[in-house]
């Protein structure tokens, strides 16, 4: 596993810093792209990270994106430190949010994040302390066949 | 004209380049929004595989070395019969008092047989539209696929989302079929013996009827730039006297496709749409869509000229101008439109127009950087590389957009990193010191510091070479 060939990217990103929201996930897809992964797969890896990357922007004070991509698969490795989720079941519901007011004014925290993260990786986990931090873990696969079913 | 076609690659573009003129600066490069140009020998070159023939580069040449190819007014010789379609921005180059029955007329007389307005194949894809937009099965945000450089640069850059475009052919072709039909009754011959010329604001409507995307081929003839036939058209309008020679058959609606908006209006009212014209916004919307932002919106109406089609490079008069002369005559002809009870789209007893869904689109990625995943990725790693040592001012000098392309084509074998001017004076600079440093050093023989020494110490000569060798 250590010695097999990845492109590795990391983000480092900054809680409420809306003027950077959605960069670190332009930046994989162009990666990707180059690369040459199929079109729908990148888009379900583009909207996986984008979920992701908006999640510790709105509620985390900082985190990591790591994305490694090998030739078979997409790995993506989200870490926040931040109020962490109390209860993880109630957030993978569609529709849950805990976003404050203002983030849901600009269009964002409409409760789809999770879920959507979840719908489009082909392996997805989360783990979270409260108070200290959030991790999530997303294998996508290059040439899976799942369709990207969004909602929200 | 002399224009450099490069036909060497799999795809038509009508966008190329008079060498005679080019500079060879930068001003093309830093606009093309696909990075398709490099400046190589002095002189632009455009990558075929990403040009989405937009125009952008035609509008930011100062020396005008880049055109459009497109049909001149000889051509129609060749038929016995030819029909005009105009874009409906070619009303905007005049002044709202010219009626638009009065410039279909000068179309007559500067050697049209027959006219067709594609307005009114612009009001018929508006109509389908507002029912497709009705369906419950469909990828939002949909997407128009009016402009044809959109599409291209959704083809190009956004693949994935090939399936949120609005499944129906453009205006034009439909206006084309329906101009066909009829004509080839009134004249009595074959579709065939008739030429069906677009009176066209951009470059990207002539690959599009060379090289159709979605439809095996095109009704259309080819086109005739705004520009080219603006002149005669000014001059005969002028002795126009009396009015109707050759009724409108467009309303306002299809009539307002010219303007940014005209499209969105005209669709009727979804829920939530948007109206993005030039095609920087527009692939940076597409970006937004491509991240699945965006999911509550509709409809989007995607121009690639800044204002609408009347921004196109090849029209005459200057856009804000034409988007004034536009208000002013769209609020006569919905005024008309109402008092005479002018139909939009089509009157119930005509057989009904079919318009036809495009196959599935094909995606031209043009980023790839190889067929072979794993040579992609060491190119990727590579370019990283690269791009760490290079200035990051994005100066153009070295004939690439930026450093990150520059990164990108020094990886693909195309370019060198001493193309960078930066580099090169690293490199001068460090074999100057190099020079410096010989021309200090002396043969044994004139060295008058080792002169000084009446004998050489064995030790010391021994601690020399143990010197050197280490």
């Amino acid at each position: 596993m250590e010695d097999e060939q990845a492109v590795v990217l990391e983000f480092e990103l900054k809680g409420s810093d809306f003027n950077v929201a959605g960069e670190t996930s332009s930046k994989i897809k162009r990666i990707l792209q180059q690369i040459g992964v199929r079109s729908d797969v990148i888009r379900r890896i583009a909207i996986s990270s984008y979920e992701a990357e908006m999640n510790v922007i709105i509620h985390a004070h900082r985190g990591k994106v790591k994305a490694m991509i090998y030739p078979d698969r997409t790995e993506l490795l989200v870490e926040d430190e931040g109020p962490g989720i109390a209860n993880i079941d109630l957030a993978m519901k569609e529709g849950y949010s805990t976003a404050p007011d203002y983030v849901r004014e600009m269009g964002f925290g409409a409760g789809m994040g999770l879920p959507n993260m979840a719908r489009c990786s082909d392996q997805f986990d989360i783990q979270s302390t409260v108070e200290k931090g959030t991790t999530i873990k997303m294998v996508i696969f290059h040439d899976g066949e799942k369709g990207e079913k969004l909602s929200g | 004209m002399d224009c450099v076609v490069r036909h060497l690659g799999e795809y038509f573009h009508s966008v190329c380049l008079n060498p005679a003129l080019c500079k060879g600066c930068v001003g093309c490069i830093k606009s093309c929004p696909t990075e398709a140009i490099r400046i190589r020998g002095g002189k632009a070159q455009i990558t075929e595989s990403r040009c989405i023939d937009c125009g952008e580069c035609i509008r930011k040449c100062p020396n005008h070395a880049k055109t459009a190819i497109t049909n001149s007014m000889d051509d129609l010789k060749q038929y016995k019969y030819n029909i005009a379609l105009p874009a409906p921005t070619l009303y905007a180059q005049f002044n709202a008092d010219i009626s638009i029955e009065k410039i279909l007329c000068g179309l007559l007389k500067i050697g049209f047989d027959g006219v067709y307005e594609v307005a009114k194949g612009a009001e018929i894809v508006s109509l389908a539209t507002r029912e497709y937009l009705q369906r419950t099965d469909i990828k939002r945000p949909a997407i128009s696929s009016a402009c044809p450089a959109v599409v291209r640069l959704i083809q190009v850059k956004f693949p994935e989302l090939l399936e949120y475009l609005v499944p129906f052919e453009a205006p034009v072709e439909v206006a084309a079929r329906m101009a066909l039909k009829e004509y080839s009754k009134k004249f009595a011959v074959a579709p065939g013996k008739i030429g069906v010329w677009f009176i066209t604001p951009c470059p990207a409507k002539m690959t599009a009827i060379k090289q159709p995307v979605g439809l095996d081929r095109s009704n259309v003839t080819g086109t005739i730039a705004i520009s080219q036939i603006y002149g005669d058209l000014r001059k005969i309008l002028a002795k126009i006297s009396t009015q109707d020679c050759e009724i409108r058959r467009a309303s306002w609606l299809g009539v307002g496709w010219a303007v940014s908006g005209g499209e969105k209006e005209a669709a009727g009212p979804p829920p939530r749409s948007l109206v993005v014209h030039d095609i920087h916004s527009a692939s940076e919307i597409l970006e937004q869509v491509a991240l699945g932002k965006l999911k509550d919106v509709d409809y989007i109406e995607c121009l690639a000229c800044a204002g609408g089609c009347i921004g196109g490079p090849l029209t005459v008069e200057n856009r804000f101008v034409a988007e004034a002369n536009m208000q002013k005559r769209l609020q006569i002809i919905r005024q008309e439109d109402l008092s005479e009870g002018r139909t939009i789209g089509q009157n119930s007893e005509e057989p009904k127009i079919e318009i036809t869904t495009h196959q599935p689109l094909e995606a031209r990625p043009a980023l790839q950087l190889d067929k072979d995943i794993v040579k992609a990725m060491h190119k990727v790693e590579l370019i990283r590389k690269i791009l760490k040592k290079l200035p990051g001012l994005d100066c153009g000098s070295c004939g690439s957009p930026t450093c990150k392309t520059l990164a990108e084509d020094i990886a693909q074998g195309m370019a060198s990193e001493t193309d960078c001017v930066f580099k090169l004076r690293e490199r001068v600079r460090d074999l100057a010191q190099e020079m410096v440093d010989l021309a200090e050093k002396l043969p044994p023989s004139l060295d008058k510091d080792l002169n000084e020494l009446c004998f050489i110490d064995d030790e010391q000569n021994d601690n020399k070479k143990q010197e050197e060798n280490s």
